[in-house]
């Protein structure tokens, strides 16, 4: 098992506040959950399908649910989170435009963190190799890859726009989790990690009002 | 001389009894003067108290959990679980297990006598309900010293009492770990529970449920019950694999005697019951699953029910269980996210149905044991 951090907790990490509600969806072996609980005191929850990771969130004494992220988050009550966070996980999902609004449901803010498929280099092994692309950040082959809704920094970003979803922060690390400032000039091409924070837009009417 | 045990069994042991002289008021109104408890326990109390476990047993279940009778070649009915390394650690708890009350074990019940009347209970032995067993536990607890329990553990009714215990004293228990129950039984469920009931009474040996008395006992209508029962505890596809459509003889002999496998096996479990169990206690504890409902005394609100809950909880269920469905399971769950319990909630892969919880499923008991790890090391044992 890996227990260095991943680099984006460290940046997960920094954008919540203490001692918040948090909802990680496919938290893992739960480390993040750990992680923030130890150094920011959250509490919450995680959800995730994979036995082998609830076993692991048990030692690490994470209150972990065991969920289909596909069937939404039915179990979970409007508002009942500060945020709702979703590692790696996005691409996998059925219908991940649904939990988007899910996670917006539940939670006050939403944090995703995905693959940029606009890379560099997932570019150049589609367009000069003609092999479906694999990467650091996206290490499976086409046929057994969990990963079936892939996106583009664009493409998300225009997913958030027309689901009136506002991106308070973004940060974008190259394939070594290093913040460049290369991939802050040329996201979608720099690129290959995307760390979102955002709301509903609504929330800033009903903050100003 | 002596037997050699499994170096992962607690080994020999013995039951215990406990006179209770207080009166016990009951749900339904009527008060036993006093009563007997029959328990086991396994391994030690620490010097702080801290690192008692009570196991609540299920409708057929008794206190002889774990371990060996003198002379038994079979242990306890949850050795899968309770022993030295196991996900109950003997090593690590001071475990107590007791017969519920109204039982046929050495509890207090339908088969001991009324000190008012001089004769036997019979079906005079007032119905209990699962807040009664808990209340009764509560007075077991107290008389072995225990304020707090680092968690209180059982599967199926079992874990409806675990539920309980949770509500009714919610600072008496560290965790609660609820295994294949569900928050209430459903039509079906009371369904299945009434056509065992019919069984029994209306067996013509069953004499208004005073059969003792008359020097028989009910054995038709028993077995049918626990033939009825057993199926809803095991999956068609445990049965399937178990049985298939085997024949004893190898072809069918055109008459009504055992021709299948499962027929067999069916009856065999029937017959065994009769001879381990009491036909009016099963009568009562089929009543004591009809009746819990802990939603119900706010208005049917489970959130609201278990608003005061202070225990952290492991609620576990398994895939292939249609008699508690993993559905049950998470409205327990929901129930405790509403109101930001500590909880953790997994559905085990089995086959083997409702019966799951008693068996030695690898993914099962490594989760019970991580999660029975957190609860050692919380109370420092």
């Amino acid at each position: 098992m890996n227990h260095t951090l991943r680099p984006e907790f460290s940046v997960i990490s920094d954008w919540i506040a203490p001692g918040s509600r948090v909802l990680d969806l496919g938290c893992g072996d739960g480390t993040l959950l750990r992680h923030l609980r130890e150094t920011r005191g959250v509490t919450g929850y995680g959800l995730e399908i994979d036995p082998a990771n609830i076993l692991q969130c048990v030692k690490n004494r994470i209150n972990v649910i065991q969920t289909d992220l596909d069937q939404g988050l039915q179990d979970f009550d409007g508002d009942s989170f500060d945020y709702v966070v979703m590692t790696q996980t996005l691409q996998a999902m059925h219908f991940p435009d649904r939990l988007l609004e899910e996670m917006l449901r539940v939670g006050r803010q939403g944090i995703v963190t995905f693959p940029n498929f606009g890379h560099w280099r997932l570019r150049y092994h589609l367009a000069l190799r003609g092999r479906m692309p694999m990467s650091r950040a996206l290490p499976h082959s086409w046929y057994d890859t969990p990963n079936i809704h892939l996106c583009t920094i664009n493409d998300f970003e225009q997913l958030c726009r027309d689901r009136g979803i506002r991106i308070l922060e973004r940060n974008l690390a190259d394939d070594r989790h290093r913040n460049r400032w290369a991939a802050r000039l040329w996201p979608n091409l720099l690129g290959a990690i995307a760390i979102y924070r955002f709301e509903r837009r609504h929330e800033r009417g009903r903050q100003a009002a | 001389m002596s037997k050699e045990f499994p170096a992962d069994s607690v080994g020999l042991v013995s039951p215990r009894s406990l006179r209770l002289e207080q009166p016990l008021e009951l749900d339904s109104g009527q008060v036993l003067p006093c009563f007997e408890l029959a328990y086991e326990t396994y391994g030690t109390l620490n010097a702080d108290r801290s690192n008692a476990v009570l196991i609540e047993h299920a409708l057929s279940g008794h206190h002889h959990a774990a371990g060996y009778h003198e002379g038994d070649s079979k242990p306890g009915w949850w050795e899968a679980c309770i022993g030295p390394g196991k996900p109950i650690d003997t090593d690590r708890f001071f475990v107590v297990c007791s017969n519920n009350l109204g039982g046929c074990h050495g509890s207090t019940g339908p088969q001991s006598t009324n000190p008012d009347t001089g004769r036997i209970y019979g079906s005079g032995f007032p119905i209990v309900t699962v807040r009664d067993w808990v209340r009764s536990q509560a007075r077991l607890a107290d008389a072995l010293g225990i304020r707090t329990w680092a968690a209180v553990v059982g599967g199926s009714l079992g874990g409806m009492q675990a539920l309980q215990w949770s509500l009714m004293y919610p600072e008496r228990l560290r965790h609660a770990v609820v295994i294949a129950a569900a928050p209430k039984l459903s039509a079906q469920n009371i369904a299945f529970n009434e056509v065992a009931r019919q069984a029994i009474i209306t067996d013509p040996e069953f004499h208004d449920g005073r059969y003792m008395d008359h020097g028989v006992i009910p054995r038709r209508g028993l077995a049918l019950a626990r033939m009825l029962g057993h199926i809803t505890y095991l999956s068609d596809d445990a049965m399937g694999a178990k049985f298939g459509r085997e024949l004893r003889e190898g072809r069918f002999s055109f008459n009504y005697e055992v021709e299948f496998q499962v027929e067999s096996y069916l009856r065999h479990q029937g017959q065994s019951f009769v001879d381990r169990f009491d036909a009016n206690t099963y009568l009562l504890m089929t009543k004591a699953l009809d009746y819990f409902d802990p939603a119900a005394e706010h208005d049917n609100d489970l959130s609201a029910a278990l608003a005061e809950v202070q225990a952290s909880f492991l609620v576990l269920s398994f895939t292939s269980d249609w008699r508690f469905p993993s559905s049950r399971s998470r409205e327990i769950v929901r129930a405790l996210l509403d109101g930001d319990k500590d909880v953790v909630y997994s559905e085990i892969e089995a086959h083997h149905g409702h019966d799951a919880f008693l068996m030695p499923i690898p993914e099962y008991l490594q989760l019970f044991a991580a999660y029975m790890d957190g609860v050692a090391r919380e109370v420092g044992a």
